[in-house]
């Protein structure tokens, strides 16, 4: 009886910590506009961000809301058809001996923390971008390669575990009808498992999306609509990152860093939605 | 012949693929590991860091890192496995259940930032502690729970069901059953979840940012009392972690060395993560061959 009071416990704080990090974080997110009078659609549609001029404060958010979307997509969609790819390496190609190499690559890569892709972005990416591509080196650009290898092994990992769920026959059937090993996967494997490889690309754009310090060391961090992928821009988790700390808690400017953190969970539970919209079409 | 071309062509393709995969990898711990070992030294991994000057060492950044780590395990590990028994053995199908899952859900899927942000709220505001190791600790709890409900929710459903049905017919009860024989079979695959998940934590940086601050006080290593605020065991100082101590000297640092340290912190994080999951494997590996040989 004891046992059973004790893990209902563990259970009530967990539903306990998700209700109050949705109350105090949509609370504390909208004060900025109920509060301080900030105008919602100022904030999301302006791109005008300059909430230290006292005479004419702006707080248009909208170059790190472009920034935060531009990063997560473009990276999705460089890490998409590698992690496909290798998760149809694995599964396809080379089922034996190279999901023996390539699964430990993956498993390591997932343990490298995000800092240390900052660092090595901001030490080997940006220099070498600045003197081989154009530009400053710190730009959308850095973000995007930076963000695509660390969500590269979310990407893999649940794009592998769909593609081997896949049963037998349709392989089979598809190779006894006489297609080949790319006809097979292209006409058969990839359609079947789409709902599930779409989760995977989701999950890995969510992972992209909250991403903060690793971005945030490579992306240069300027309050204006990049113009190209070469230029500087920001994301709505690196104003956080660099703003929080030496704002007044309380004032207008770091209030509208808790609307830019409440913007970043609801977009997750967004990202959610659409996982479980993307599973419940799951055909097999 | 044609689809025979392009069969090949594809096939090029993929191994291509899984190319660049193992490249990026290979590059990426040649390059942290090549830099980082030169800088690595018992001196560096002895002194404590500066603000300024060069020479500066990670002492402090370390310990820090380590003790985060066992006061957030200290915390989510009762919680996370008994919310994994309470998933497995007790959860009826049903709203609740829905409930509960979505909730670990949203816990595992928001983002570090935002949980540092809820920490900074709920852990430095309004209970006015201030930047301290315990808000840290709760903050990554918050980020890790979920992570060990799922693995031990998944281990005790893997234990097979004769097991406890044995149990439950010899007249045991359910929570004794739990206890002495569901407990111990799930216990290694536990284990092994509870290791890569403090790998996770050990790199951990954004949710560290307002919750343990950026600072680590002077630390006095002979000072054992818990309360001291020079102690290294007072819970309630601030404290830089090591992988926040890399953000920071290279996003705001002044000294002349960044690249030094930071190669070498870099090192230091990989390895020792590296270490948590070769431990993870390894203690799973000779758990289930004791268990499997008796």
């Amino acid at each position: 009886m004891r046992g059973k009071v004790l893990v209902i416990l563990c259970a009530v704080i967990m539903i306990s910590a998700t209700i109050s990090i949705t109350i105090f974080l949509g609370s504390k997110g909208l004060q900025s506009f109920i509060k301080n009078g900030v105008s919602l659609i100022e904030f999301i549609t302006s791109t005008h961000w300059n909430p230290t001029n006292k005479a004419n404060p702006e707080y248009g958010a909208l170059p790190f809301i472009f920034g935060s979307f531009a990063v997560t997509l473009l990276s999705a969609l460089v890490a998409a058809p590698l992690g496909i790819g290798g998760a149809i390496f694995m599964t396809e190609i080379a089922p034996s001996w190279g999901r023996k190499i390539l699964q430990p690559v993956i498993e390591l890569l997932v343990g490298i923390p995000s800092v240390v892709y900052g660092f090595i972005g901001l030490t080997v990416l940006v220099p070498f971008i600045r003197e081989h591509v154009g530009g400053l080196g710190f730009s959308l650009l850095s973000g995007t390669i930076v963000l695509s290898i660390m969500i590269l092994p979310t990407i893999t990992t649940i794009a592998t575990d769909a593609m081997s769920s896949l049963p037998k026959s349709l392989r089979e059937g598809s190779y006894a009808l006489g297609a080949t090993r790319w006809q097979t996967i292209r006409k058969v494997l990839i359609p079947a498992a789409l709902p599930s490889l779409m989760t995977a690309i989701v999950l890995g754009m969510s992972r992209a999306f909250g991403e903060a310090l690793a971005v945030q060391m490579v992306i240069g961090n300027v309050r204006n609509l990049p113009s190209s992928i070469l230029d500087a821009s920001a994301t709505l988790t690196t104003i956080i990152t660099l703003n929080m700390g030496h704002t007044t808690y309380g004032s207008v400017e770091n209030n509208t860093l808790w609307s830019m953190g409440f913007i970043l969970l609801v977009m997750s539970f967004a990202f959610i939605l659409l996982i479980r919209y993307l599973s419940s079409r799951r055909k097999l | 012949m044609k689809s025979k071309t392009a069969d090949r062509i594809a096939t090029g393709v993929f191994v291509a693929i899984a190319i660049i995969i193992i490249s990026i990898l290979v590059g990426l711990f040649s390059y942290i590991l090549v830099n980082g070992f030169k800088h690595i030294s018992w001196e560096f991994l002895t002194t404590p860091s500066s603000n300024i000057r060069a020479g500066g060492g990670i002492r402090d950044q370390l310990f820090n890192s380590f003790y985060i780590l066992l006061i957030t395990m200290i915390i989510a590990i009762p919680l996370g496995v008994g919310g994994g028994i309470y998933m497995a053995e007790y959860a009826k199908p049903g709203k609740i259940t829905d409930i509960i899952r979505s909730c670990i859900e949203v816990l595992a899927s928001l983002p570090s930032i935002v949980i540092g942000m809820f920490g900074l709220l709920m852990f430095v505001n309004i209970t006015g502690w201030g930047y301290t190791i315990i808000g840290g600790a709760l903050a990554l709890t918050v980020f890790n729970l979920p992570v060990i409900v799922r693995v031990s929710e998944d281990s005790i459903r893997n234990v097979p069901r004769d097991l406890k049905e044995a149990s439950l017919a010899l007249g045991i009860t359910h929570w004794h059953t739990i206890k002495t024989v569901l407990l111990p079979s799930a216990f290694p695959s536990i284990l092994t979840g509870i290791i890569l998940a403090a790998g996770r934590v050990f790199g951990e940086a954004a949710a560290l940012l307002f919750t343990a601050g950026l600072s680590t006080p002077r630390l006095d290593y002979a000072n054992w009392n818990p309360f001291s605020d020079q102690s290294p065991l007072n819970i309630f100082r601030p404290a830089e972690t090591l992988a926040v101590h890399i953000w920071s000297v290279n996003t705001q640092g002044l000294i002349p060395d960044v690249e030094a340290v930071s190669n070498g912190s870099a090192a230091v994080l990989v390895i020792s993560v590296l270490l948590f999951n070769l431990l993870a494997r390894w203690i799973g590996r000779i758990i289930t061959k004791k268990m499997t040989a008796n």
